[in-house]
């Protein structure tokens, strides 16, 4: 069964457009949702919540986009801009959220914020970022959630705390119908733990596949000007020029020969393909 | 059994994890009818992906090394013997290759290299 499935979501604003954007989630796996700055990412994860209109069809947890209240307790979100009120303290927002889902899991809730070492008292403006994040995290951990959202969780964090989101997403898929849509431009955290990889370049999904797929799929070829020309065009996908020589990114099933390529990353990947081949 | 992924060799993670527990296999180390960790165990220990943890376990199936059972886990087999054998083997074969090659990086005659292994060999017989 799929978590999340999108078809051809689409959303245009000035100057920027969301188009065509399909993929598919399965349940009980981590998908990392990467690009650039402005590529389209909290766009979309809007679109699934349901927090902007858009067109095309959404399935989120077995439910049709307009429906998406009756599946409200099972998702969890992190968004990035959108934190608690200023003026609240913790316990002020367990005492909201405790009114807002039925499965709400106080002991958990306060549990989870000690462990983040979260100052109960403290309003939330005197929060730095990464205990805002952690806060939200806690929060949407702190409840029946099946699927985690979470749009930039770990942008402008230190790598302490990164690292402890990332133990906490692990101990969440412990459970073999959790899934996690985490989107990011910071790949070095998500290239290890994720499933999926799904990767949105100006508004358009390049690709959404396995990540062990994705190995398959790239390679990293480097060579001499002359060399990459030679190369078969629609197996070129980047390149990257340097004094010394050319690093191209190329689709392997398109090579010819045995020429030898070096495994490409999920950051030498997106870079590639954002450079372009001009 | 001890498992540990690097991300500096360059062999990919699923491949370290199918060697590590291999390796463990004929060592000895994971016996017939032992259960392998569950896949999301080793995917949250090894701070790996879920779809990594899979690929290495169903290609140690794809080889023989262990059987999956719906529900109930990875089994590791009881290893044929004469595989086993055939394994350690081509491990002595290997060894010996090696040192072949430093004997002759050394200038030891043959007569030399047998006088020098069977001095071992008693040294190890000794020692049990």
């Amino acid at each position: 069964m799929n978590a999340l499935e999108l078809k051809n979501v689409g959303k245009a604003y000035k100057g920027f457009s969301l188009k065509d954007v399909s993929f598919d989630l399965p349940e009980g796996y981590i998908m990392g949702f990467i690009g650039e700055n402005g590529a389209g990412k909290s766009t979309t994860i809007k679109a699934i919540l349901g927090l902007v209109h858009s067109e095309g069809d959404i399935c989120v947890l077995g439910r049709d986009k307009k429906e998406i209240t009756a599946v409200k307790e099972h998702i969890g979100v992190v968004l990035e801009e959108a934190t608690f009120p200023d003026q609240l303290n913790l316990l002020d927002v367990e005492s909201i959220l405790r009114g807002v889902y039925k499965t709400w899991d106080q002991a958990r809730f306060l549990a989870l914020t000690d462990t983040f070492r979260l100052d109960r008292k403290k309003k939330i403006k005197d929060y730095s970022r990464g205990m805002k994040m952690k806060l939200a995290l806690a929060a949407a951990l702190s409840h029946d959630s099946r699927l985690l959202i979470l749009d930039e969780p770990t942008a402008g964090l230190d790598p302490v705390v990164r690292d402890e989101v990332l133990d906490m997403l692990l101990e969440f898929i412990q459970q073999p119908d959790h899934t996690v849509l985490i989107s990011s431009h910071i790949i070095s955290d998500l290239e290890r733990v994720c499933d999926y990889v799904t990767f949105i370049h100006e508004g358009r999904i390049l690709f959404s596949m396995s990540k062990e797929a994705l190995s398959e799929e790239f390679g990293i070829f480097h060579g001499g000007e002359a060399e990459v020309a030679a190369l078969p065009r629609e197996a070129l996908c980047g390149l990257r020029r340097g004094k010394f020589g050319c690093e191209a990114l190329v689709r392997r099933n398109c090579m010819r020969g045995n020429i030898p390529l070096e495994p490409a990353g999920i950051e030498d990947i997106m870079v590639l393909f954002v450079k372009g081949v001009n | 059994m001890k498992l540990a992924i690097s991300n500096a060799t360059g062999v990919p993670i699923y491949e370290q994890l199918k060697r590590q527990i291999k390796a463990a296999i004929l060592a000895g180390e994971l016996r017939g009818g032992e259960v392998l960790p569950s896949l999301r165990t080793v995917a949250r220990d090894l701070r790996i992906s879920v779809l990594t943890a899979t690929r290495a376990y169903t290609e140690l199936e794809q080889e023989g090394f262990v059987a999956n059972v719906q529900g109930k886990g990875c089994y590791v087999r009881e290893q044929d013997s004469d595989l086993l054998r055939e394994q350690f083997l081509r491990r002595a074969e290997e060894g010996l290759g090696e040192a072949i090659t430093a004997a002759g990086q050394a200038g030891l005659s043959a007569q030399e290299l047998h006088g020098m292994l069977d001095i071992l060999l008693n040294e190890k017989h000794q020692g049990e």
